[in-house]
C-alpha cells in the first residue's frame, strides 16, 4: 500500500490548521476490511480445486459439473464473465475512491471535525474543551498498513469523534496536538515531526516493522515508563482466581453433570452460548492485560492494552468521576486488586478497541497506590494514604471510617463493620463489603448531587441510604444502612463539600472561559 | 411564588437533614397525582388477572385483589404524599423532597446542572400545572419537581438557569 505515505507526508501541524483533510488512502478498505477478507477468503476457498487443477494441470471437466464456473466455461462465456468481474472491481474501487474522497476531517483551535458519507451525509463536530479523552486503537489489521484510529472522546453517550483512519505517526502527533489546545495552551511546544523514513522499500519495511512493535508509535512521544509492570504469571493467576473464572468453572461442572448423570443434553443447549461468552470475556480479558501499560504524561493518564490490536487510551487531568478498588474474594491472600474508573464518556464501538473501565487489571497494593497517584492526584497524597489503606483493610475502630451501627447487622451480616465512609476536603470515600471488599473514591470536584433515602424497613431500623451521584459508568457510589443521624449528617457534608468544590472549580472555569473567549475573538 | 410553610409533612420518626422552611408544589397536583395512580392501580389489577384468566383457579383472584387493595392505599395517601413534595433553594444548591414511606431528599450545586426542561402532561395542563426537570451529568440524579403552577415553573425554571449560569463549572 504505497498510498499511505500521502497522508503521511503531511505533518500533524499541518493537518491541524483549520483546513479540511482526508484520511489514510487505506480507510475504506479497513473499514470494510473484515467483510473483504471475508468474501476473499470465500471465493478463494469455493475456487480452491479449480485452481489447484489449472496449476497442476488437472483438466476442468473432472468436476461433478453444473456449479455456475463450469456453465461459464462450458458455454464459452468467459470474455462476459471477465468483463463483469471487471466491472463489479471497478465499482468497487470508485465506491471506495468516492466515499475516501468524501470523507474528511478538520481541527480548528476550537473544534475538532469529521463529515463523511456519499449518499447519507453525516457531520460530526465536537468542542476540544470538552473533550474527556483521547483513545488510538490499532486493529491487527489496520496495524499491517501502519494505520490507526483515533477516537475523540467528548462527554456524553457515544458522543465520540472518530477520525479512522489516520497513518500511525500522524495518530501520535495529532493527539498530543488536540490534548495540548484542549489544555489550552496553544503553543505547538516542539511537536514532534513525523518519523522519516528513506522511502526506499527496505526502508518502510523495516518502518512498519517497528511501529508493529512498538508500545507506542512515535518513540520520541513515548512516555517515560509505565508505572506498574505486567508480569504474566499474576496475570494468569489472578484471572484463574478471578470469580469470573470460578463461575464459569462451575458452570462447566454443572453442565457436564447435568448432561452426563441426567442425560438432559438439552442443558447444553442453554448453557453452551453463556459459557461462550463467559469464556470470551475471561479469554479477552487476558489477552488485552499481557501487554498492560500505565503512565503519566503531559497530557494526563495514558493507558496501554492490547497484544494483537493495540489500544491507548489517553484521560486528560480532572476527567476521571470515581475510583474503585476492589477484590475478588480468592485474590485475598495474594493481596491483588483491581481499579475501574467512571468516566463521563461512553463510545459504542464496534470493533476490538472498546475503551475499557479497567484501569489496572490486577496489582499489588503498592501499584494501586501508583495507580491512584495518577488517577486521583492531590487526593491520594500523605494525609489520605492511611485512610486508603484503612479502607482496603479490615474495620478497626479508630480507622477514621464511620460506620453502620451495630443493628445494620440485620441487613448487612458480615459487611456491617467495614461498611462506611470518610470525608476528605478532595474527596469522599466509601468503604465496603466484607467478603468482596472495595473502595470508592469519588472527588468531590467531580460529583453531580447526592441524595438520601429511607423505607419503611430501614426507618424501623432507623438507618438510612447515602447515594453520591457520579456519571454514568460501572461504579454505583451507594452507601447503605448507615445510622439515619450519621447518614443525614454525611448528606449535609457531602452536599456542601461538593458546592464548595464545584465554586473552586467556578474560579478557575471563568478564568479559562475569559481566556477562550479572548482567544476565539482574536481568532476572528 | 408558591406558599411556604414551616414544614411539609415530616413522618414520626423519619428523616430531615436539613431542617427549615420549604417550599410546597400546588395542591391541586394532588388530582394530576390522584389520576395518575388510579390508572396505574387499575392498570396493575387488571394484569393480575392474568394468572386466574389462564388457570381458572379461583385462589388466583386473590392476586388482584391484594393489588387493589395496595392502590387504593397509594391514592388514599395522595395528599399527604403530595403534601411532603418540597423544595428549598439555598444559596449554592437546590435540594428536593419528597415521599413518606420512601424518602427522598436530593442535593444538586447549581453549578452541575446542565439543563431544565419543563414538562407538562395533559392533565396537569388542564389544572395549569408544569413539572420541572434538572438534568446534571450524572443520570441518576433524577431531580424533578411536579405540580408547579406555569408561571412560578417558568420564573423558577430562568431562576435556575440563571444561578446555574453564574455558577457554571465543568462536568
Amino acid at each position: 500500500m504505497t498510498g499511505s505515505d500521502v497522508a503521511a507526508s503531511a505533518s500533524a501541524v499541518d493537518l491541524a490548521d483549520g483546513e479540511w483533510h482526508r484520511l489514510h488512502p487505506a480507510t475504506p478498505l479497513l473499514r470494510g476490511g473484515f467483510a473483504f477478507v471475508a468474501i476473499a477468503g470465500f471465493v478463494l476457498a469455493n475456487l480452491r480445486e479449480r485452481i489447484l487443477g489449472l496449476f497442476l494441470g488437472g483438466g476442468p471437466g473432472d468436476g461433478a459439473g453444473g456449479d455456475p464456473i463450469e456453465l461459464i466455461v462450458r458455454r464459452g462465456l468467459i470474455p462476459l464473465a471477465l468483463v463483469v468481474v471487471l466491472l463489479v472491481l471497478i465499482v468497487i474501487v470508485v465506491v471506495f475512491w468516492l466515499s475516501w474522497r468524501v470523507h474528511s476531517f478538520r481541527i480548528t483551535d476550537e473544534l475538532v471535525e469529521v463529515r463523511s458519507g456519499i449518499l447519507f451525509r453525516t457531520n460530526r463536530r465536537g468542542r476540544l474543551d470538552r473533550i474527556q479523552g483521547i483513545n488510538i486503537s490499532r486493529p491487527l489489521f489496520a496495524r499491517l498498513f501502519g494505520a490507526a484510529r483515533l477516537d475523540v472522546n467528548v462527554a456524553g453517550h457515544d458522543a465520540n469523534v472518530q477520525l479512522a483512519y489516520l497513518s500511525g505517526r500522524n495518530a501520535d502527533a495529532l493527539r498530543r496536538l488536540i490534548l495540548q489546545r484542549a489544555s489550552g495552551s496553544r503553543e505547538p511546544g516542539g511537536a514532534a515531526a513525523p518519523l522519516e523514513h528513506d522511502g526506499s522499500l527496505g526502508g518502510m519495511v523495516t518502518q512498519r516493522a517497528r511501529e508493529f512493535v512498538a508500545p507506542e508509535l512515535d518513540p520520541q512521544l513515548a512516555p517515560p515508563e509505565s508505572v506498574v509492570t505486567m508480569h504474566a504469571g499474576r496475570l494468569l493467576g489472578s484471572t484463574v482466581l478471578h470469580d469470573r473464572t470460578i463461575i464459569f468453572v462451575l458452570l462447566v461442572i454443572a453442565a457436564a453433570v447435568l448432561a452426563a448423570a441426567a442425560h438432559l443434553f438439552v442443558v447444553l443447549f442453554g448453557v453452551v452460548p453463556a459459557l461462550l461468552g463467559v469464556g470470551s470475556q475471561i479469554v479477552r480479558r487476558f489477552s488485552r492485560s499481557l501487554r498492560y501499560s500505565i503512565a503519566a504524561t503531559p497530557d494526563g493518564v495514558r493507558v496501554g492494552y492490547g497484544l494483537l490490536s493495540t489500544n491507548n487510551d489517553t484521560i486528560p487531568p480532572g476527567r476521571i468521576h470515581s475510583v474503585e478498588i476492589r477484590q475478588p474474594l480468592l485474590w485475598r491472600p495474594a493481596d491483588w486488586w483491581e481499579v475501574r474508573i467512571n468516566v463521563a464518556s461512553h463510545s459504542d464501538r464496534q470493533e476490538g478497541g472498546r475503551r475499557s473501565s479497567t484501569i489496572l487489571p490486577v496489582g499489588s497494593r503498592a501499584e494501586v497506590f501508583k495507580v491512584l497517584e495518577l488517577v486521583l492526584p492531590g487526593i491520594v497524597g500523605d494525609g489520605s494514604r492511611e485512610l486508603v489503606v484503612a479502607g482496603l483493610a479490615r474495620a478497626v475502630a479508630g480507622d477514621g471510617y464511620t460506620g453502620s451501627p451495630r443493628r445494620a447487622a440485620v441487613l448487612r451480616w458480615f459487611s456491617w463493620r467495614r461498611n462506611g465512609f470518610a470525608l476528605e476536603p478532595e474527596a469522599v470515600l466509601l468503604r465496603r463489603g466484607a467478603i468482596w471488599r472495595s473502595l470508592i473514591a469519588v472527588p468531590t470536584a467531580r460529583m453531580q448531587s447526592v441524595s438520601l433515602r429511607q423505607g419503611p424497613l430501614l426507618r424501623m431500623l432507623r438507618l438510612a441510604d447515602v447515594h453520591v451521584h457520579t456519571v454514568a459508568g460501572p461504579i454505583r457510589a451507594v452507601l447503605d444502612d448507615l445510622d439515619a443521624a450519621v447518614a443525614a449528617g454525611f448528606f449535609r457534608d457531602v452536599a456542601a463539600g461538593a458546592v464548595a468544590a464545584a465554586r473552586r472549580e467556578n474560579v478557575a472555569h471563568v478564568a479559562n472561559r475569559a481566556r477562550w473567549q479572548g482567544m476565539s475573538r482574536s481568532h476572528e | 411564588m408558591t406558599e411556604t410553610t414551616d414544614l411539609p409533612v415530616t413522618p414520626r420518626g423519619g428523616l430531615d437533614p436539613v431542617p427549615g422552611e420549604w417550599r410546597r408544589v400546588s395542591p391541586r397536583y394532588i388530582w394530576v397525582d390522584l389520576v395518575g395512580s388510579i390508572i396505574s392501580g387499575l392498570a396493575a389489577t387488571a394484569a393480575a388477572t392474568i394468572p386466574f384468566w389462564v388457570t381458572q383457579f379461583a385462589v388466583l383472584l386473590a392476586i388482584p385483589a391484594a393489588v387493589l387493595v395496595v392502590a387504593l392505599i397509594v391514592a388514599a395517601f395522595t395528599p399527604r404524599r403530595v403534601r411532603a413534595i418540597g423544595y428549598r433553594l439555598r444559596d449554592d444548591d437546590l435540594v428536593v423532597r419528597r415521599g413518606i414511606m420512601f424518602q427522598r431528599f436530593a442535593a444538586v450545586p447549581y453549578g452541575r446542572m446542565q439543563l431544565v426542561d419543563i414538562n407538562r402532561g395533559p392533565l396537569a395542563r388542564a389544572l395549569g400545572l408544569a413539572e420541572l426537570k434538572l438534568v446534571t451529568a450524572a443520570a441518576a440524579s433524577n431531580i424533578t419537581i411536579p405540580g408547579l403552577p406555569m408561571a412560578d415553573a417558568e420564573q423558577l425554571r430562568d431562576r435556575l438557569v440563571e444561578l446555574a449560569e453564574s455558577r457554571r463549572a465543568g462536568l
